[in-house]
């Protein structure tokens, strides 16, 4: 739930914003600090060329990594928040959705589209994490239940993105629920014998580590992602003493077995359409 | 000793009156009924008042009373003492933060399983305070699957603060061990009843609290977050729990109203902690009656209402 700390804007993440972009534009690696431009940096899939850091990128990126041409059919593209508890901390929940749609241009913390990967049929929720934090709502519930649907339907794999600090607190129950509701679909996905791979980015945290994030077929990940159930924070509060180099990261979590394994960006797309095809032949 | 609560505290005053009224009646032989009826009517009215008005973080509170039954504490007065613990999740440990068992409700074997919190100093230590480890939650699973593979129904108790956030719990798959509960329990083959006797803090509660009938005690609470950790990150401050609580919705009353539990279980109206016999009652009786309807269901209806029943959940335009 480390969403409302200010990460440093990397990258942007919206489409809008990136068309804006004047060509030749230079884009800093938040890690080395070295320079780029914005097309060269596209270009190698937001990853740095020469320390390989992986900026936070969202899903119109993923989209168009993952995606054959680039071509994709997004599902349940308006589906929206409702105010159930009609929430207010220091802001009201209606305006806090709104304004974030505003700066955004995103409709909730997850897009849902179906496309091509190599040839092969595929189904991907992914979420943005500009988006509150990619948080876990009723809407991330309902679309992710619905894609599965949509695999089921026409067959196909599914793959989840996640890049989440877990559950949406503005929603407390409904939110918790969500963790149940997409579980409870995944195990109808595994009726039809239909793959799931979950794809574990920087950062997937909290209640989405504690429920789809760690169910895939095939949990993979991205390299130095913090993966975590309680975020570094509250286990540092909880133990009272430091934590250990590389804790809670990609590396971390596959040497304690529960990752498949790690991928680089730059060959996602290719490391997947190996995956995929052992399933398929 | 008993502990009151601060709002229990009129009641506190009125009981030590009684008690010492009678007290006085024993020593001077003066016939105190007439007073002594008086203060128990003026008891039983001022009980239900502060409980008939209680704000979501009273029944916080109360949830958390250091006098409420804890999960032991239920499965013995139901069972009648007829209940056996098991231990261990065959591969790291045995959590004493979760435990469970085969137990009998009137002939009828059950598998019950809860968290576990402790009754004093030492043993709140020793129970982790009521905060699983994976371990725990391995061991759930694995009672549970022992009780669908000799069709034996599920009942489990929630009381807990969360899931612990430990190093070592990170080590060995703390998101993980929820997640394939959550996962596992949503097929079970099996009726499964979940009951909230106390703390439902978030996925440390969903960890074991997938069923058929998911049920809350009356001054209990179950949330995405508890209302302290909620002030403090939404509102920055400790300060905000009463109004963490009142947003949250997180009471009997509002999860059911919501439609995220299916019922509320009535609470004896001094509250669980003070009248435990008729609270143990009145959950065997639920427990009986939830069994009733739910054992003569065939498996694959019992499973396709479970995950029908929370796919409903959620709110979207
Ligand atoms: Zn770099």
């Amino acid at each position: 739930m480390s969403w409302f700390k200010r990460h440093k804007e990397g990258i942007t993440t919206s489409t809008k914003e990136k068309k804006e972009t004047p060509e030749g534009l230079w884009s800093k690696c938040t890690k080395c600090k070295t320079l780029f431009t914005a097309d060269d940096l596209a270009k190698n899939s937001y990853v740095c060329d020469r320390c390989s850091h992986h900026e936070r990128i969202g899903s119109e990126e993923y989209f168009n990594i993952l995606f054959d041409g680039g071509k994709f059919t997004e599902l349940d593209a308006k589906l929206t928040s409702g105010d159930p508890l009609k929430f207010t901390d220091t802001k009201d929940y209606v305006s806090r959705v709104k304004a974030t749609q505003k700066s955004t241009g995103l409709v909730d913390a997850i897009r849902t589209a179906k496309g091509k990967v190599d040839g092969l049929d595929l189904v991907v929720a992914a979420m943005d994490f500009s988006f509150i934090g990619g948080s876990l709502g009723s809407v991330m519930g309902e679309k992710i239940a619905r894609a599965i649907d949509e695999a089921i339907k026409i067959k196909a794999p599914f793959m989840i993105i996640s890049k989440s600090g877990g559950a949406r607190m503005m929603e407390a129950g409904f939110s918790l629920m969500q963790m149940a509701k997409v579980s409870g679909k995944l195990g109808q996905l595994a009726e039809h014998k239909l793959p799931y791979i979950s794809f574990l980015t920087d950062p997937t945290t909290g209640g989405v580590t504690a429920s789809f994030a760690m169910l895939g077929d095939l949990n993979i990940a991205e390299p130095e992602a913090l993966i975590a159930f309680a975020g570094p924070r509250v286990v540092k509060e909880t133990i009272g003493r430091d934590l250990p180099e590389g804790f809670q990261r990609s590396e971390f979590v596959l040497e304690h077995g529960f990752l498949d394994y790690i991928v680089d960006r730059t060959e996602l797309k290719e490391t997947l359409a190996k995956s995929l095809k052992f399933f398929k032949n | 000793m008993s502990v009151y609560l601060d709002f229990e505290e009129p009641l506190k005053a009125l009981e030590e009156q009684i008690e010492q009224t009678k007290e006085i009646g024993a020593s001077t032989e003066v016939d105190m009924t007439d007073k002594i009826n008086e203060l128990e009517s003026l008891l039983s009215e001022k009980t239900k008042e502060i409980f008939t008005g209680l704000t979501p973080w009273q029944r916080v509170q109360l949830s958390r009373h250091p006098d409420r039954p804890y999960s032991l504490a239920y499965i013995n007065a139901i069972t009648d003492g007829n209940f056996q613990e098991y231990h261990g999740d065959r591969s790291v440990k045995d959590d004493k933060a979760m435990i469970g068992g085969f137990g009998s409700i009137d002939g009828q074997t059950v598998m019950f399983i809860g968290q576990q919190k402790g009754i004093n100093t030492k043993m709140r230590q020793y129970r982790n305070f009521g905060m699983p480890n994976p371990e725990g939650y391995r061991k759930a699973l694995r009672l549970m699957k022992l009780a669908e593979k000799f069709d034996k129904p599920i009942v489990t108790f929630i009381d807990t603060p969360g899931a612990f956030p430990g190093l070592e719990a990170e080590e060995r798959g703390q998101g993980e061990a929820i997640a394939r509960n959550i996962y596992e329990m949503m097929r079970l083959k099996v009726p499964v009843i979940c009951i909230i006797i106390g703390e439902g803090a978030s996925g440390g509660a969903l960890g074991i609290g997938v069923g058929d009938k998911v049920v809350m005690l009356e001054n209990t609470w179950y949330s995405v977050i508890s209302p302290e950790s909620c002030s403090s990150i939404l509102w920055r401050s400790w300060d905000f729990k009463e109004i963490a609580a009142d947003a949250l919705k997180l009471t009997s009353t509002d999860m059911k109203k919501n439609g995220l539990v299916d019922e509320v279980i009535k609470e004896p109206i001094n509250g669980a902690h003070r009248s435990q016999e008729e609270m143990f009652e009145i959950v065997k009786n639920s427990i009986k009656e939830y069994l009733t309807e739910l054992s003569p269901q065939k498996a694959d209806k019992r499973i396709n209402d479970r995950i029908e029943k929370f796919s409903n959940m959620g709110v979207w335009k």
